[in-house]
């Protein structure tokens, strides 16, 4: 059997056990409503749009976060790599940053820009930023020297050596960085959205539930659950294995 | 001479912080156009002297002239194949060969003169294919399109066929005779292999180790194909492995000390 088919057939009957403990009231609907209820709170939040605009609002703040993000995360990757004193300094000070989880900046921040779309953008910054830093830091040490030296005897230095050859020859680090980047970000979107207001996701999950709708709550689970599956899986870990087959690094 | 290389020497930092000498006092004339190998065991500063020569290296005293130039620094006029292509895996094999090109003329001409050193080493088929799709043989075959497109006086080769498989290298051993009389180029070929230098070179530096000094210059002049002068070939090997022989005896020697002594 493929795996594909493997997976559908799993989540087919994870769904129909759940479905059929519903029905027998092994549990109460308050509790764990059943797929059904799910899937007709989200068919409502999708027809009156709430999903829609949430998802578009969810997006906005991820894709200007993430940007930023791994422009800040490549430039202090860089730096890290390419000066000793900044690794020795800033890159401890980045390695303690990476281990805080994002969120907990979410009190300062919202002093600083107060309760908002900055605040929210800000937190995930923080989430993406470092793990790209140490990335990027990585793929620049590890270019092989064979690389450079090539790269020399052919009259490049300075500059051009780093962008024609440095920079492409770390690609699979910065794709690796990325993918984590995203992975981070996403999850600090959604607990900052949690705590904010909306619209958003995140946002509407809390409403939902101080509104006691569960069947939404388990809705909006899901739709996060699956937007990060598939960008991991389909985007992310796509490129990922193609950039590796063509750097010869799975051999 | 075209190649000078003068009172050279080379020490290391070992992991006590002291000097070791890995090359002493190399002296070696090359002229314009002449195949030279160089052969000594592993370790004893082949891939080091080459390194000097291409610039990537800086001696500890002495001066290598190439073309009545100083070598200070790596340059176009020095082409270089490593044991491993160190072609670019991002870039495919047209791009990878008109890496070096790039600054110095038009797209157009580039790409004329990389279709032109394709064909030298009969790729002509994959411009387009990208390294990971290709051969080791092929792979080498693009590095050296590539040092060669670039014009170099002198080409270097570091054990450029130590990787390949018997098959690979013989065909490649006969495509790089054929260069070799096409373009006139000089070149410095370092190999640890006996036969292949005899095959390939006008003159062969044999090496000794610990420290890497120069123990003999020989000249072969055994006639183009060697393939049919094996008697020749045969008697110059034994000549070169009786003089290796005492330089692999040190090395053995050296590491039962050393082991004995641990
Ligand atoms: N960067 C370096 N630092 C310290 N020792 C080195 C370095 N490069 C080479 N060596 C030493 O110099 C000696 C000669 O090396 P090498 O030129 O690579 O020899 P060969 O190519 O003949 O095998 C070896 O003993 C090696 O360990
Ligand atoms: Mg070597």
């Amino acid at each position: 059997m493929k795996p594909a088919i493997k997976r559908i057939l799993f989540f087919v009957i994870v769904i129909g056990l759940w479905q059929l403990g519903s029905k027998a009231g092994l549990w109460s609907e308050i509790l764990l409503p059943s797929p059904v209820s799910v899937f007709e709170a989200l068919v409502t939040g999708i027809q009156d749009k709430t999903l829609i605009y949430d998802l578009i609002a969810s997006f906005k703040r991820l894709i200007v976060g993430l940007a930023i993000a791994l422009a800040i995360g490549t430039s202090l990757g860089i730096l890290l790599a390419k000066s000793k004193t900044a690794d020795d300094t800033i890159g401890s000070l980045v390695l303690a940053f990476q281990s805080v989880p994002s969120i907990v900046w979410l009190p300062l921040a919202i002093m600083w820009f107060g309760l908002g779309e900055s605040a929210i953008i800000f937190v995930v910054i923080l989430g993406g930023t470092f793990v790209m830093t140490l990335n990027v830091r990585v793929g620049i040490k590890n270019v092989s020297p064979l690389y450079i030296k090539a790269a020399r005897t052919m009259g490049s230095s300075g500059l051009d050596l780093f962008i024609k050859v440095i920079l492409p020859a770390s690609v699979p680090y910065l794709v690796t960085g990325s993918r984590l980047a995203w992975a981070f970000a996403w999850r600090a979107l959604m607990a900052g959205e949690l705590l904010s207001t909306g619209p958003g996701l995140g946002y509407t999950l809390r409403y939902a539930s101080d509104f006691g709708n569960m069947s939404l709550v388990i809705g909006v689970m899901v739709i996060i659950g699956v937007i990060g599956a598939v960008v991991d899986q389909l985007i992310f870990q796509r490129i990922e294995k193609s950039v590796i087959r063509r750097w010869g690094l799975d051999s | 001479m075209f190649i000078q290389i003068k009172d050279l020497n080379k020490q290391y930092l070992n992991k006590e912080n002291l000097p070791v000498d890995v090359l002493k006092d190399i002296d070696l004339d090359i002229g314009k156009g002449e195949f030279v190998s160089i052969l000594g065991p592993s370790g004893c500063g082949k891939s080091t002297l080459l390194s000097m020569v291409a610039g990537l290296v800086q001696a500890t005293s002495g001066e290598i002239i190439v073309d009545n130039k100083k070598v200070t620094k790596p340059g176009k006029d020095r082409g270089m194949v490593f044991q491993q292509a160190a072609i670019f895996p991002w870039m495919n094999v047209l791009e990878n060969v008109m890496f070096p090109l790039r600054k110095e003329m038009s797209k157009k001409e580039a790409k004329l003169r990389v279709k032109e050193h394709l064909k030298m080493v009969q790729l002509s088929n994959y411009a387009s294919h990208y390294p990971h799709e290709l051969s080791g043989g092929m792979q080498q075959r693009v590095a050296i399109a590539r040092a060669l497109a670039m014009d170099p006086g002198v080409l270097l080769m570091d054990e450029p066929f130590g990787a390949l498989d018997e098959q690979t290298r013989t065909r490649l051993h006969d495509q790089l005779e054929q260069i070799w009389i096409e373009t006139k180029k000089t070149i410095l070929f370092v190999t640890h292999s006996i036969s292949e230098s005899i095959k390939l070179s006008d003159r062969i530096i044999v090496m000794g180790t610990r420290p890497g000094t120069v123990l003999a210059d020989i000249h072969v002049d055994l006639p183009r194909p060697r393939g049919e002068h094996k008697e020749g070939m045969l008697k110059l090997e034994e000549r070169i492995m009786g003089l290796l022989k005492k330089e692999i005896d040190k090395v053995v020697d050296e590491e039962l000390a050393y082991e004995t002594s641990n």
